[in-house]
Formats: structure tokens, C-alpha cells, sequence
């Protein structure tokens, strides 16, 4: 399998906010096309010839990969796949790459994109293209409920992260890691997911949104 | 310090055994009381295989053993825990099978008796309720494997007086645990976000999402949990994940600890978890695969 690949940066990567083995690997030659940086989705519109790459990796946003490619009849798919590093707010972005596919994405092209991140180091888990993909969609509702849950003073903010470390082996309870990593950011992220799903688990909580308001200040 | 010497705890099931164990081993006389006999011999037996473990690992000097096992004192008869300055029930998740108990209890046990419930789902306000002593009452949560588990969930219900709460506390730490205080509100704090965590992780795979796999690898990976949520699951079992969302929903009426209807269609299709060989992911010889 070909797994080479070109890289356009179009600036402002999440995912790569510094250089990596991933980024150094690329080359003029490569079969396959890796888009990042805040505008990938719109440097997908400008690739010439799509269809003759191995595979074409988009950086995602909050946004569904849809976006991009378009979608028709529940049978969209191509060689495109989105992609994002999972990261926290403004902490270091971590060891994950969430790869997006739809309905009729190629089996060729999602295999030689994921070889690709995994010989980077990767560890990827494959999803189909839903707002939040996995982890976001997962852990907002919790975070959010985290923060209600504290200002109902069910626990002080020690026990509470001290319950979930002591009780279930999380490495960092919800309030030490949202303030580690940015309550601002866990609002905007949040909020994106609440208007994609609609579900009030979502709904960015008060101390979200008073964090959020206060960076405006 | 504390001026309880003699713990009784009410019920030899799996975390009733857990709890005996860390009273016991702290240096307690610890009564424990089933209505079976053969659960009492197989929770002594259990006892003296685990501290035997402990023994051969290091962890408890060999001494210690016969010292422990005198103090885990075994009876069918609710009337030897007369003597308990502390009684912690562990008994089936019924709150009338719980006020029963704790009637009885009331008749037999001294004025300065403390009462506390290891429950996970229901109020504690509640139990105490019927108890004959609401005020010495008292929440206490202690996780599974409650021989390895430091965690204890402490709750005072409304009626709970500080100063009883205060002696449990202190004993709690006297047992060597570290006690956290929540309110007595449904799941306390680790239930309360695990149970809709999972549901929420579960109806990624009903609405297809993701695979188990993916799921667990993406939480692992992303969030440097231990586990992820369908392994939890599945050594959790689907069975009792029901349990605890029907627990939960009923009170909360949160959407997101409704049982999502995958979890029905696997108790019936026999996919339980681990302990029957497939959940969400499929299991031979005790190890994982597709993990």
C-alpha cells in the first residue's frame, strides 16, 4: 500500500500547533493529500484532480466533514476522509487521530490514511462523519454536568475531581482539567455541539459561559 | 481518633464480604450478619484467601492473618450485633427489604449505635426514614472492590446530626479509606456521572457512531483513561447497567440515564458482558478481544 503523501498548510493547525514526525514525513512526490490548518475544508475546494490521490485528509473543526465533500442520498463518499488530532483546549494536542468517513467512503483510501497517521505514531479510532465525533460527543455532556453538579454543591470541587480519580482511575477530575485546559474553550466547543444535536447535555454550563464572557472583557 | 470498636455489617454478598474485610483488617471486631449460612462460609472463606494473597505479596505481615480472622466474627442471628458501636447495611437494593432491617436493628442495637447504608441508588434520606434513628444515620458508599477501593462516598441525610457524621467520618479515615462528603442526591458523585457517561457511550454504538473498538481506544487514547467505556461495561454487565439507569432515571428523570433500548436487546440476546463470554466486545479464555 502507498501511503506517501503531499501536506498543504493552510495555517493555524489544531491538530499540529508545532512540527511532528507526521508533518516531516510528507513529500512533493506523495500519492496522498493532507490538508491542515484552519482553512483545510476550503483548500479541499481548489485540489485539482481529487479523485487520482490515494486518500485526501482534511483537518476537521467542530464541523462534519459534509461540509466539505457535500452529501447525497446517504451514499456520499469518496477518497476523502476528515481528520483531528483530539486536543483539550490549549493543552498539547494528544496522541489520537479521529478519522472521519461517510456512508461510501473508499475501504483503500481510509486504510492508507490511517497507515499513514499510525506510522507517525497514532494511535486512530475511525468514526462516521457525526458532530462532536467521539470523544468531544462523549465527554461535553459530562463536563457540562460537572460544573452544574458544582454549583449545586452536590461536592466541593476537591472531592468531586478526587471521586473520579480515587473512584474510577481518571488520570484528572472534570475541574482541575477544565481549568487546566481552558473553560472558555470547553463553551465554545460545547456550544458548537449543542446547536449541531440540539440536546441540553450540550448546553454550555453557567460557569462556561460566565468564562466565556469574561474573556471579552 | 474513634470510639467505635465493634463495626456489624448486615449482608455477606460481594460488597458486604469487601466491607468485613477492610473493618478486620483495620483492627476492628467486625460482626457480620446473613440470613444464609452458606454465604457467611463463603465470605469467611473468601477473606482468609484474599489476606492470604495479601500475605504472599508483601503487603500484610503473616501474624496478622489469624489476628484478622479472630476479629471477622459470622452469624445468623441479627441479635449478636447488639455490641455494635456501627452498623453498615449491604444488603439487595430494596428500600423495604432496608427498612426491615434497620427496624429490627433499631429494637436490638444501643441508643449510641450509628446506622449506615452502602447503597448506591437509593436515598439515603429515605432509608433512614425508617430506621427508627434518622438523625444517627449516615451514608456510606464504599466502591468495588471495597478491599482495594480507597474511595468511600460519605452522605449525611437531612435528618443526619454533624455529630454523627463527624464519628463516621473519623472511622472512615480509622479504616484507612479516604472518605469524600456529597449530598444525598441519586448516584452521589461517581454514579451520577458514570451511569449517563456509559449511556451516552452506548448510544454511539446504537446510532453507529463508532465501533466498541474505536470508542474505547479514541477515550483511552484521548483522555488517558484506564478503560474505556464499553470494557467498563462490560465487566459492569448489561444486566446491572440496567439496574442502576432504571435506578437513576426514575428519580432524576435525566434523559441521559434512560436505558437505551441496545442494552434490552443485549440482556436478551445473552450478551450480558464478560461474565458470559460477550457484550460489546466478545471474550474466550478471560481474555479481550476486539479491544
Amino acid at each position: 500500500m502507498n501511503t506517501t503523501y503531499q501536506l498543504v498548510n493552510t495555517g493555524d493547525s489544531r491538530s499540529f500547533p508545532t512540527s511532528h514526525a507526521f508533518l516531516e514525513a510528507a513529500s512533493a512526490e506523495g500519492a496522498g493529500l493532507v490538508l491542515i490548518g484552519a482553512e483545510a475544508g476550503v483548500a479541499l475546494a481548489r485540489v485539482q484532480e481529487v479523485a487520482k490521490r490515494t486518500f485526501v485528509a482534511v483537518e476537521l473543526g467542530n464541523e462534519c466533514l459534509g461540509v466539505h465533500t457535500g452529501e447525497s442520498r446517504g451514499q456520499e463518499g469518496s477518497n476523502v476522509v476528515g481528520f483531528a488530532r483530539f486536543r483539550l483546549g490549549q493543552s498539547d494536542p494528544s496522541a489520537l487521530i479521529e478519522l472521519v468517513r461517510q456512508p461510501q467512503t473508499r475501504a483503500e483510501a481510509l486504510a492508507a490514511a490511517r497507515a499513514a497517521f499510525e506510522a507517525a505514531g497514532f494511535k486512530v479510532a475511525v468514526c462516521q462523519d457525526f458532530p462532536g465525533r467521539i470523544v468531544n460527543r462523549l465527554i461535553r455532556p459530562y463536563l457540562n454536568a460537572a460544573l452544574r453538579r458544582l454549583d449545586e454543591k452536590l461536592a466541593t470541587a476537591d472531592d468531586l475531581d478526587k471521586t473520579l480519580c480515587l473512584g474510577l482511575g481518571y488520570p484528572e477530575g472534570p475541574i482541575s482539567l477544565l481549568e487546566r485546559t481552558g473553560l472558555a474553550d470547553h463553551h465554545d466547543v460545547t456550544l458548537d455541539l449543542y446547536r449541531a444535536l440540539g440536546q441540553e447535555a450540550y448546553a454550555p454550563a453557567r460557569r462556561a459561559q460566565v468564562a466565556k464572557l469574561r474573556t471579552a472583557l | 481518633m474513634t470510639d467505635i470498636k465493634t463495626i456489624g455489617i448486615a449482608g455477606a454478598g460481594t460488597m458486604g464480604a469487601g466491607i468485613a474485610i477492610v473493618c478486620a483488617r483495620a483492627g476492628f471486631k467486625t460482626r457480620v450478619f446473613d440470613l444464609q449460612e452458606a454465604s457467611l462460609t463463603r465470605a469467611r472463606a473468601q477473606t482468609e484467601g484474599f489476606l492470604r494473597k495479601s500475605v504472599e505479596r508483601g503487603k500484610l505481615s503473616p501474624e496478622k492473618l489469624p489476628q484478622i480472622m479472630d476479629q471477622w466474627l459470622g452469624t445468623t442471628r441479627l441479635e449478636d450485633l447488639a455490641d455494635c458501636d456501627l452498623v453498615i447495611e449491604a444488603v439487595f437494593e430494596s428500600l423495604p427489604a432496608k427498612h426491615a432491617l434497620f427496624s429490627q436493628l433499631h429494637a436490638i442495637c444501643p441508643q449510641h449505635t450509628i446506622f449506615a447504608s452502602n447503597t448506591s441508588t437509593i436515598s439515603i434520606t429515605e432509608i433512614a426514614g425508617g430506621s427508627g434513628r434518622p438523625d444517627r444515620f449516615v451514608g456510606m458508599h464504599f466502591c468495588l472492590p471495597a478491599q482495594l477501593m480507597k474511595l468511600v462516598e460519605m452522605s449525611p441525610g437531612l435528618s443526619t446530626s454533624e455529630a454523627t457524621f463527624d464519628q463516621a467520618w473519623a472511622l472512615c479515615e480509622a479504616l484507612g479509606q479516604k472518605p469524600v462528603r456529597t449530598q444525598d442526591t441519586t448516584g452521589f458523585i461517581l454514579n451520577y456521572f458514570l451511569i449517563p457517561f456509559n449511556n451516552d457511550a452506548i448510544r454511539l454504538v446504537e446510532q453507529g457512531v463508532a465501533e466498541p473498538a474505536d470508542i474505547d481506544l479514541a477515550i483511552k487514547t484521548g483522555m488517558g483513561y484506564a478503560m474505556g467505556p464499553m470494557e467498563l461495561l462490560d465487566l459492569v454487565g448489561m444486566d446491572t447497567q440496567k439496574l442502576l439507569c432504571e435506578a437513576m432515571h426514575a428519580s432524576t428523570h435525566e434523559p441521559r440515564a434512560a436505558c437505551p433500548p441496545l442494552v434490552r436487546r443485549m440482556i436478551a440476546a445473552g450478551w450480558l458482558g464478560k461474565k458470559s463470554g460477550r457484550g460489546f466486545h466478545t471474550y474466550a479464555d478471560n481474555k479481550m478481544y476486539g479491544a
